[in-house]
């Protein structure tokens, strides 16, 4: 009987305060319900925002706290209910892992604009149970939020696609960017830039890559394929590549002016807004007005679209930029990710670290 | 020859400075150069253009332009005459012009020439040319200042005159060259023409007015948003709107939280923007139309968790305007306005800035003594 077993557990690593460094935590894990995948993480990739989350940049966060939301695993039991998914097989589990399912997002699969979604970690499951995140070993996940991986694809390349390269592939396609032949900018180099680099050009576009800095210029150009590199600051560089781009995907996850990047677009331009920035962003109104320009923002995609991403990042080998490390260099990466040093995503060998130290 | 010939002058009502104030001023009108003239057996009128007698021409916000004429936005130059809502009749065309016949009724915008070669102006998107220029207060070709509608005449390219449908009173279709057409050219890009959407229309002068009439012609369900109750009766039963919201109104504008397709955002000067990006759906788009020179603010989780758009939009072509005036005659669309002669103007200057006016100023120019 259920109440007579002891339920499963285990290990993940969590903050524990706004200090956010992790540490081994042993939690329990829901039973494998009717619609649940039961899940062995394989690795899972280090995103900007969960170094948010863990430190309470945002102010609600609750502890203690396993990150870690670009997973890679492998089904180790399914629901009654399950059908798409088998035991063995590999799946990927994004930031989304409940929503309301009655909503019009929810009904138009749009289900990560579902004003009543559960992140997968620092929330609450409709159990009332926390939900914890992908550094650990193992997370049990409603089917809807579980993503089939192709065959042939390296979970470790696949993980920063999960989120990374969703945030870029999702409003490209949405707002028929697609085709080849247009011209984008990737404002920003750090994870999801990179992903945007690498994603528009498999797309067939032309890409600028706008950065504060020369510094990521050369491996912009030589080693991620970007077409040309704006520095910001360069007054003439910027003001020859006026009314030049169809769109910019802005990945900054700071506080940035908006107007030199609005005056780059072309007419009908968009400016596609990815980073959680809890400041106000500014501009004036005859910037956008003359020539018809759209600010707008857009957040990770539905299992849908992420796997039809991934199908595009198999058949156009796109591949990721990492660093793979293993647990205990977590508290590492993390700190250099706020430094943003690192080439572009650490991915944390979870299945091959030893966690519960 | 045209050289020997007295120029071809007008009156018009022009602000001298920037107290804004207007008053008479004469002017000459193009004409075609005497080189010209004689290619063109002897006409007066550009081959492209298209002379035109003044009937009557909307007050915009943008002309008391209390920007303009009072020099907010600091890019001045006088003497100014404002007015670019301006129906008037066809007294003589040029020798390429097929598409006027003298005495036919037409219209003029606020765009009045543009490059026709880059992307915009090939796009039939003219209105977008970074170098088109404005029917007045700025330079035409020929290196003269433009002057606009309150006036006995304009002289204007062709390509930017616009047919106005048989059967449509002068005055009505006034405000519908920029009012009308800068609520409509949005909703036609954004492809909501179609009917069973939900709209907001966010104040409620003369744009927003227009905006109520338009979107309920398109069979949309249409909420005023304003910051009093002051004009909600007359939202509700003059204009035909279904809701009306008090921005200041917390719990009305909660419960009307994510329910808008779009807003279309009249407002000329700086307002907060995430109140009203909270009321769009999913997608929703925020439009604004207005020119305000101070920054607007928003936080970037408003528009990504809803992937919701803050789009700019500019009037519209001569084609779209063309288009739009069939509309609004197929369904019987009127402007609610209020006619004045022209020595009435610098009072209604006044009466617009304090918002006293339902909803558009017309001056009936043909009807005024101007050069008094």
């Amino acid at each position: 009987m259920g109440s007579l077993e002891t339920e499963r557990t285990t290990v993940g690593w969590a903050a524990r305060d706004p200090s956010g460094v992790l540490s081994p935590y042993t939690y329990n894990l829901r039973d494998t319900g009717a619609e649940d995948v039961y899940i062995k993480v394989l690795c899972c990739g280090l995103c900007h925002s969960d170094i948010h989350q863990a430190k309470n940049d945002l102010g609600m966060s609750n502890y203690p706290m396993v990150p870690g939301h670009e997973v890679v695993g492998e089904v180790v039991e399914v629901g009654s209910e399950v059908t798409r998914f088998r035991v063995g097989e590999r799946v990927g589990v994004g930031i989304v892992v409940g929503c309301c399912g009655g909503c019009t997002p929810c009904k138009s699969d749009l289900e990560q604009y579902c004003s009543k979604k559960i992140w997968n970690y620092n929330d609450v499951y409709t159990d009332g149970k926390p939900t914890q995140g992908g550094f650990a070993g193992e997370m049990v996940v409603h089917q809807k939020f579980v993503v089939k991986i192709p065959e042939g694809m390296e979970p470790e390349q696949v993980a920063p696609l999960l989120c990374a390269g969703i945030t870029v592939y999702s409003p490209l396609r949405h707002f028929g960017l697609t085709a080849s032949g247009l011209r984008g900018g990737i404002l920003g180099l750090g994870g999801v830039g990179h992903m945007g680099v690498k994603i528009a050009k498999a797309m067939g576009h032309h890409v600028t890559v706008i950065s504060s800095s020369e510094k990521k210029k050369e491996e912009a150009l030589e080693q991620l394929g970007a077409d040309a590199y704006l520095v910001s600051s360069d007054e003439e560089a910027m003001k020859s590549a006026i009314d030049s781009l169809d769109y910019i995907i802005d990945t900054v996850p700071v506080v940035h002016p908006l107007e030199p990047y609005i005056l780059l677009l072309k007419l009908n331009g968009k400016l596609i807004i990815t980073g959680v920035i809890n400041a106000p962003l500014q501009f004036m109104s005859p910037l956008i007005m003359l020539g018809r320009k759209s600010i707008t923002g857009t957040f990770i995609g539905s299992t849908k679209e992420t796997e039809e991403m991934l199908e595009f990042c198999k058949k156009k080998d796109v591949t990721s930029q990492i660093e793979v490390v293993k647990m205990d260099y977590i508290n590492e990466a993390f700190a250099r990710l706020a430094k943003n040093d690192v080439r572009y995503r650490f991915v944390v060998d979870v299945a091959g670290s030893q966690l519960d130290q | 020859m045209a050289s020997s010939e007295a120029e071809r002058k007008t009156v018009g009502w022009a602000a001298r400075d920037q107290s804004g104030i207007l008053s008479p001023y004469t002017y000459t009108l193009r004409q075609p150069s005497a080189l010209n003239s004689f290619f063109h057996d002897f006409w007066n009128t550009g081959p492209e253009d298209v002379y035109i007698k003044v009937l009557c021409c909307g007050l915009c916000h943008r002309d008391t332009d209390i920007h303009q004429a009072k020099n907010d936005l600091g890019s001045s130059r006088y003497p100014m005459v404002p007015g670019h809502e301006v129906v008037g009749e066809v007294i003589e065309v040029g020798s390429e012009v097929m598409k006027f016949k003298v005495g036919e009724r037409v219209g003029v915008g606020l765009v009045v020439w543009c490059c026709r070669n880059c992307g915009a102006c090939k796009a039939g998107l003219e209105q977008y040319c970074n170098k088109k220029i404005f029917n007045f207060n700025d330079v035409c070709t020929d290196g003269k200042p433009t002057q606009g509608g309150f006036a006995q005449h304009m002289v204007v390219d062709q390509k930017f005159v616009v047919k106005i449908p048989e059967g449509m009173e002068s005055e009505q279709v006034a405000p519908l060259l920029c009012a009308g057409i800068t609520v409509y050219s949005p909703l036609r890009h954004l492809g909501l023409i179609g009917s069973g959407r939900r709209g907001g229309i966010l104040g409620l002068g003369g744009v927003g007015h227009m905006g109520v009439k338009l979107a309920k012609a398109m069979g949309h369900h249409v909420t005023v948003i304003s910051s009093s109750v002051m004009k909600e009766e007359v939202a509700l039963k003059h204009l035909g709107a279904d809701a009306y919201l008090v921005s200041s109104d917390e719990d009305a504008m909660n419960s009307a939280a994510d329910s808008l397709d779009y807003i279309i955002d009249t407002m000329p000067v700086s307002h907060p923007l995430e109140p009203y990006l909270v009321l769009l759906k999913v997608d929703g788009k925020l439009v604004l139309t207005g020119i305000i020179n101070t920054p607007l603010q928003f936080a970037s989780p408003m528009v990504m968790m809803g992937r919701k758009s803050i789009m700019g939009t500019f009037i519209g072509s001569t084609k779209e305007t063309e288009e739009m005036l069939c509309f609004c005659k197929d369904k019987g669309l009127t402007s609610q306005i209020e006619a004045v002669k022209m020595d009435y103007i610098n009072e209604a200057f006044q009466r617009v800035m304090r918002k006293d006016v339902r909803y558009r100023f017309v001056v009936d120019v043909a009807g005024s003594k101007l050069d008094m």
